[in-house]
């Protein structure tokens, strides 16, 4: 048992604490969440020349031999400065997919490009109507000839805006809701036939809605296996989740200090409202609500390899956890900073919304719950 | 001790209905559900009651109030809120017009409570400082007398829809040497047009625009504009507090909210069925009516308290608590309901000109902004930990 990073990762974590510091400053930060584009192409270039986009991947696959605790470490200080550029969907997602199912031609193809900061990926799978289950698809790749021509709408692509590729989720066969039938694709967003909503989102970040209108594709636009895409799909989505659950502990981090201090400092009846009891116990709450839930972003982050089942479970039970401390911080940080709390000015609200809006990325607490029920008494 | 209504009852609600149906203007329909509003739309709706005769239910009829029965004007309240009419401000209304009618002069009472009835003038409160909110009684603001007139300096935040508003009852400090913090306040009506007075917007984190820094620099105020008398305006404040808590608790509105959320629920879907059918949530939709409930009856008991001569007392800081936490709770689940299509922002979008489609259905847009800007309700009208002290001292003598 070993909980303890290793030199090269304090390293990693002090160069990206430091970018965040230096150049992610919260006022930054929202000036360009406002701004025409909503991110900094700059920003993305900086990440791929220190090296943050391949520090996750294989020495054979171009990176620089790293796997999840890089990205779990990445992700965490990310979500102490509300980064908006889409490390998720193109590192985390697209790079998931690519390592999973790539072709070695794929490979070759993207992951120099996706490293090198080139090419950014949106993960397009959750439907006007599918809500969280991943296996609800009802955009279709009818074969065509060698190809496929797809054709359907995807809803609130995350990072869509930005992204030159899109990892596309499509039936291949069967009814909406079968678990079999799905296949992967990876689309570019020039290609004919693929037209875009693009639109920001509450916690800041840029999303699209994607249509498809007789997207014709080659065979070799399927990533992994054709119509058995869903175990695939499940296992690069606990991924995301384990780097989701990282981005919230840093948000709740924030949080606690800007609480802490905050209250520290705000005086009434004279004296720091810290002195007040009824606050100390909330904040002795949503410290331990941050401190469990970085036990649970590790768990999950060490058991992203293990066979399915526990895979899921230990997936299932992080984001559980991670919706549960969310919440309760993120309310209590605003309800201590009284009317300061609620202003678009200070921080809080900030890292309140995005910490909401994780909640129900890649399925909410309740979702998550019954997942693990299920799996759990099976 | 009876729950029915009386077949009097029953023809006063459809009286109400009718005239929600037919006279409620065109023009407001919808709005208070969209978030968009402007001035004009209070007092539109303010001056559409008086006419009716219906201009100020808890007032007493001397003043131009209904006379209603307790009952009728909780019917009245229940089919405001299930017609989505916009809410009455309380800053005038609710607060000030009590504040007049116990503790302000007979020319106070004349002039401005029928301009309040009639919809004439926009109250906003200018009570809370930057260094004063929970603890209100460490303000700053100070009005100095010079011959017939104060003059006023100092900053109140956080007052809400003061960008609309044509007054301000401004709590300031009378005599700075007064032993207590509490003693040496005045309560005193200020013109929002006087020079001096400035008002700059706060915008809250889901990006609307309700409350305001109200800046006073040099504002000169009759002195008849004092309301009850100098250094006493604490008992007064406290006086409006309790009325401003006892208003809170919303609980038409909330069984409005919850009635929205379940057919939000019917519709939207979870693992392809309604999600209302999901037993997790739907049990989670039941435990929320029934704390509304157990909320409902508390009021009612209380009204019927008041009704019998006694004034809202600290209990109506259950009402308070009770009532935000439920509103709260509301926007959660909503925002829960609507899964994926929570995330769209589009205050502000799409832009001007765009006519293209909505993102996902209408009910979602608002949905996670509502549930950020509901997080108001446990900080504003006294903190919820102060009403937590309050009943802990007041009603439990701890
Ligand atoms: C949306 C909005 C609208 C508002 N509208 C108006 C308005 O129109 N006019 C107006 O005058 N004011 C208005 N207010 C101000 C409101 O009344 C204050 O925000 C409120 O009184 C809390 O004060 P504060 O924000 O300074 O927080 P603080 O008093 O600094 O409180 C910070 C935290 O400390 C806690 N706390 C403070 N004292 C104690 C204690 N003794 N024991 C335990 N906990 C304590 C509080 O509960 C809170 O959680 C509004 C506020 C908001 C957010």
């Amino acid at each position: 048992m070993d909980f303890a990073f290793t030199s090269e990762q304090d390293m990693l974590r002090d160069t990206v604490a430091r970018l965040i510091r230096e150049q992610y400053d919260f006022d930054t930060r929202r000036k360009v969440a406002k701004s025409e584009a909503g991110w900094r192409p700059q920003m993305w270039a900086q990440f791929a020349e220190l090296g943050l986009l391949g520090a996750s991947f294989p020495e054979s696959d171009g990176g620089f031999g790293g796997g999840p605790i890089e990205a779990m470490i990445i992700s965490e200080e990310f979500g102490k400065g509300l980064v908006i550029e889409p490390y998720l969907q193109t590192v985390v997602i697209a790079g998931g997919f690519l390592r999973h199912g790539g072709s070695a031609a794929q490979k070759e193809e993207n992951l120099p490009a996706l490293i090198g900061g080139e090419r950014l990926y949106a993960f397009a799978y959750s439907e006007p109507k599918s809500r969280f289950d991943l296996h609800d698809v009802s955009t279709t790749a009818k074969k065509d000839g060698k190809g496929y021509v797809l054709n359907g709408q995807k809803a609130v692509v995350l990072g869509g805006p930005l992204a030159t590729h899109l990892v596309v989720t499509a039936r291949t066969s069967g009814g909406q809701r079968d678990t079999s039938g799905i296949t992967v694709f990876l689309v570019p967003k020039t290609a004919k036939g693929v037209s875009t909503r693009d639109y920001p989102t509450v916690d800041g970040l840029r999303a699209s809605e994607v249509y498809f209108e007789n997207v014709a594709v080659g065979a070799d636009a399927v990533i992994g296996e054709v119509d058995n895409g869903l175990p695939m799909i499940e296992k690069v989505v606990d991924e995301a989740i384990a780097a989701v659950c990282a981005e919230a502990v840093g948000c709740m981090k924030i949080l606690n200090e800007a609480t802490i201090s905050y209250a520290r400092q705000r005086k009434q009846f004279g004296q720091p409202i810290a002195n007040f009891q009824v606050l100390q116990h909330r904040m002795v709450d949503m410290f331990m609500a941050a401190e469990q839930a970085t036990s649970m972003t590790y768990m999950v982050t060490l058991k992203l390899d293990e066979p399915d089942r526990q895979r899921k479970l230990a997936a299932s039970a992080a984001k559980v956890q991670i919706g549960k401390a969310g919440k309760l911080v993120s309310q209590d940080a605003v309800q201590i900073h009284g009317g300061m709390g609620m202003t678009d000015e200070l921080n809080v609200g900030h890292f309140f919304k995005r910490v909401t809006m994780i909640e129900s990325q890649f399925g909410n607490t309740d979702w998550h719950l019954r997942r693990y029920t299920e799996l759990s008494n099976r | 001790m009876d729950l029915s209504f009386s077949t009097e009852d029953i023809a006063f609600r459809d009286e109400v209905r009718t005239f929600l149906e037919k006279d409620y203007p065109a023009e407001l329909r919808g709005k208070f559900s969209r978030d968009e509003y402007a001035k004009e739309d209070f007092l539109l709706w303010q001056k559409t009651l008086f006419k009716r005769g219906w201009g100020a239910p808890a007032w007493p009829k001397k003043f131009g109030g209904t006379g209603w029965t307790a009952t009728q004007k909780y019917i009245f309240q229940e089919e405001c809120a299930r017609a989505e009419t916009l809410p009455v401000p309380p800053f005038g209304m609710a607060m000030l017009a009590p504040v007049l009618m116990a503790f302000g002069s007979e020319e106070q009472k004349a002039h401005y409570l029928p301009r309040i009835l009639n919809g004439t003038d926009f109250w906003c409160q200018g009570y809370s400082e930057p260094g004063a909110g929970s603890d209100l009684a460490s303000l700053k603001t100070k009005a100095e007398r010079q011959g017939d007139h104060y003059i006023i300096n100092g900053q109140k935040t956080w007052t809400t829809l003061g960008h609309f508003a044509d007054w301000i009852f401004v709590l300031c400090r009378t005599d700075p040497k007064a032993k207590k913090p509490q003693e040496g306040i005045s309560f005193i009506l200020v013109d929002m047009k006087s020079p001096g007075v400035e008002v700059r917007p706060i915008i809250t984190m889901d990006g609307s625009h309700e409350v305001n820094e109200t800046w006073l620099t040099d504002v000169k105020v009759p002195v008849a504009n004092l309301v009850g008398k100098e250094n006493e305006g604490w008992t007064y404040a406290k006086y409006l507090l309790a009325h401003e808590r006892s208003g809170i608790a919303g609980v038409a509105r909330s069984k409005k909210g919850i009635e929205r959320l379940r057919q939000i629920a019917s519709v939207e879907l979870d693992q392809g069925q309604p999600i209302i059918r999901n037993p997790e949530f739907a049990k989670k939709i039941s435990e929320l009516e029934i704390d509304l409930s157990a909320l409902e009856y508390t009021e009612l008991r209380t009204l019927a308290g008041e009704a019998s001569g006694k004034g809202p007392g600290p209990e109506s800081s259950i009402l308070k608590i009770k009532g935000t936490e439920i509103q709260q709770r509301i926007t959660e689940l909503t925002l829960e309901a609507v899964g994926v299509y929570g995330a769209p922002y589009f205050r502000g979008f799409p832009k001007d000109g765009d006519n293209q489609l909505p993102i996902g259905p209408d009910y979602a847009h608002l949905t996670a902004p509502m549930y950020a800007n509901m997080r108001k309700t446990s900080i504003y009208g006294g903190s919820n930990e102060i009403q937590h002290n309050i009943i802990a001292k007041m009603v439990l003598g701890l």
